[in-house]
């Protein structure tokens, strides 16, 4: 027990010196920065799913519509507001966070299959208000028109624009604060609640727990987490791409999420690497990129379903 | 605004809500059997189309109609058989990424066999005269959808209602153990539910080519509608299903009179409106909410 647990710090703090020092060795094995970046991006997104699917035991297949919120709620911000970076995440961050708070009211009256289906179509929602406002969001073509801005710390300036290793210490600070915060609340009473929910519904409601309510704050947390996500995406690329909010962006989040292993905490980090590595190699050799990432979810699905570091811990506790 | 306007969107409304019904029933059957999303349902539907679309040269028209969805349900049984019944009983999550997957596989495959470019689709002459001059909209082809949804919905609830088959199909949507216990295969009694359910996507394929013509993800649009159909008129309930998908057809055939712009939004409103003030569904049974 004492040794397994040495071992996981151990593993843990050789991924955070691996996502250190990832500008250094990254173009070493055929890698480049912005491909780091965006794994740090969507790994936090798939994380955010993670901490209700996995640890809350709630499907959300439309979560992408927070995260597009928090994209496109930044990149407003910045096109038409003051010219900050920070500004620009806090903007993205309530936006998506507290549309899907309240939204998120509506929807955990609803258990099961059903709840992920009013998720999806809730999610899409906000696809089509993307696609349709175009005066505002831009529409098809997605919103362009703003950057990210160089960070002003007192008299000091570090440019993140231009250059992409800054870029990327910027996210991963970003992405180290908000899992800090996730763990933290995981580790909490309110975390180890959310954990016998997921365990056992019905006796956790014996106990005397508002499950509705606990879900709900989850659902909400889920997606401050998530628009947190949407609005760093949003700096990657200069851009919103209003596919981003549609539910098939959802299903890639859960993708990742099962493929890292859902009942871990950094497993969805991992799924995510993995994810993008694949899409981004497979898209370069075929056309066919969809019949793979197809059949890499059935594959999945039937004989891994718990996932790579699902798999590594089991071996380990046996 | 003259009244052709309000009628022909309201026609319109009425044919769009018939596709939503057809897609939504056959989801709503395996959901409610099944405890399955399928995802795929959209990939289904194209494939049917394709299928009678090959079909055409050797059997015509009619005979696409009648064989096409036979052979797009065959093919969804197979599915059953070979994927979708190993996660029976696993949690839902599993077999929504597989049917996810299963849509990806399905839109990429259609493009790689018959091509991205959508390919027309020719209806026989009788059915592609106007009925009559002032509205000239409506041309015998889309009274024909009406009416062979119409009629395939009635045989669908008749079946249901008076077979052993189709009684034990609505028994287990209540209670499958008890079915089960009562002596009945439910396995195989699962796959034929979900290769009826695919017929219907099939057939919805077939019907809309005549219309629209063929491309791979011409499906994919309705599956949202649908999803919002069966939401709409509560979990559990094909009547519900049925009048859930005729409601926001005509909802959105209107509301694309007066606001075209919000002819989508205002099924997601009605949506919204319905779980707030009922969230079972304007249908849906008490404590089957779950």
């Amino acid at each position: 027990m004492k040794s397994g647990r040495t071992l996981r710090l151990a593993w843990v703090a050789l991924m955070w010196l691996a996502l250190a020092a990832a500008p250094f060795w990254m173009p070493f094995v055929g890698g480049y920065t912005a491909l780091g970046t965006r794994v740090l991006v969507l790994g936090l997104a798939a994380m955010s799913v993670n901490f209700l699917l996995g640890f809350t035991g709630v499907l959300s297949f439309g979560h992408a519509a927070w995260f597009g919120l928090g994209a496109y709620g930044c990149g407003l911000l910045l096109k038409f507001g003051p010219p900050s970076t920070p500004l620009g995440l806090i903007a993205g961050t309530l936006l998506g966070g507290i549309a899907g708070g309240l939204l998120g009211a509506l929807m955990v009256r609803r258990r099961g299959v059903y709840f992920a289906m009013v998720t999806i179509a809730f999610g899409q929602v906000f696809y089509y208000i993307a696609f349709q406002w175009s005066d505002l969001t831009g529409g098809d073509d997605g919103l362009r028109g703003f950057s990210r801005q160089p960070l002003q710390l007192g008299s000091l300036t570090i440019d993140i624009l231009s250059n992409s290793n800054y870029f990327y210490y910027f996210v991963l600070v970003c992405f180290a604060i908000a899992a800090a915060i996730m763990g933290f609340i995981l580790r909490s009473p309110f975390g180890r609640t959310l954990i016998a929910i997921r365990e056992n519904e019905r006796r956790a409601r014996f106990l005397g727990i508002p499950i509705e309510r606990h879900i709900w704050i989850a659902f909400t947390l889920s997606c401050f987490f998530m628009a947190f996500a949407g609005g760093l995406y949003a700096l990657v690329n200069n851009f919103a791409d209003p596919r981003g909010l549609h539910y098939s962006q959802s299903g890639d989040f859960v993708i990742m999420a099962v493929m890292g292993g859902m009942r871990t905490f950094w497993g969805p980090l991992l799924g995510a690497a993995v994810f993008v590595v694949l899409q981004d190699y497979i898209s370069s050799v075929t056309v066919n990129w969809m019949s793979f990432i197809g059949l890499l979810v059935v594959l999945i699905v039937l004989f891994f379903p718990r996932g790579l570091l699902g798999l590594v811990n089991r071996r380990s506790v046996a | 605004m003259s009244p052709e306007i309000v009628i022909f969107n309201v026609t319109n409304g009425l044919i769009v809500g018939a596709f939503y019904v057809l897609m939504a029933l056959g989801l709503s059957l395996i959901l409610n059997l099944s405890n399955v999303i399928n995802f795929a349902h959209g990939g289904f539907l194209a494939l049917g189309g394709y299928i009678g679309w090959m079909l055409t040269p050797y059997v015509g028209f009619w005979g696409a109609l009648a064989l096409a969805p036979l052979a797009t349900a065959v093919f969804g049984f197979v599915i059953e058989r070979l994927l979708i019944r190993r996660l029976y009983g696993r949690d839902p999550l599993y077999s929504l990424l597989l049917t996810f997957g299963l849509a990806f596989i399905l839109e990429d495959g259609s493009r790689s066999i018959w091509g991205a470019q959508g390919l027309p689709v020719s209806v026989p002459d009788i059915l592609n005269q106007p009925l009559s001059d002032q509205f000239f909209f409506i041309t015998g082809y889309r009274v024909f959808m009406v009416v062979v949804v119409v009629v395939v919905v009635a045989i669908l609830f008749i079946l249901l209602r008076y077979t052993r088959v189709g009684i034990r199909i609505r028994a287990g949507t209540l209670d499958l153990e008890t079915v089960a216990a009562l002596g009945v295969n439910v396995r195989a009694l699962r796959s034929l539910n979900f290769a009826v359910g695919i017929f219907l996507a099939g057939l919805s394929g077939v019907l809309a080519s005549g219309q629209l013509g063929l491309e791979p993800t011409m499906g994919t649009g309705l599956l949202m509608p649908s999803f919002i159909a069966i939401i709409v008129g509560g979990v559990g309930s094909l009547t519900g299903t049925l009048l859930g998908g005729l409601l926001i057809g005509v909802a959105s055939g209107i509301t694309t009179v007066f606001l075209p712009q919000a002819s989508e939004a205002i099924i997601y409103v009605i949506m919204a409106l319905v779980l707030l003030i009922r969230p079972r569904g304007l249908f849906g049974e008490e404590g089957m909410m779950t």
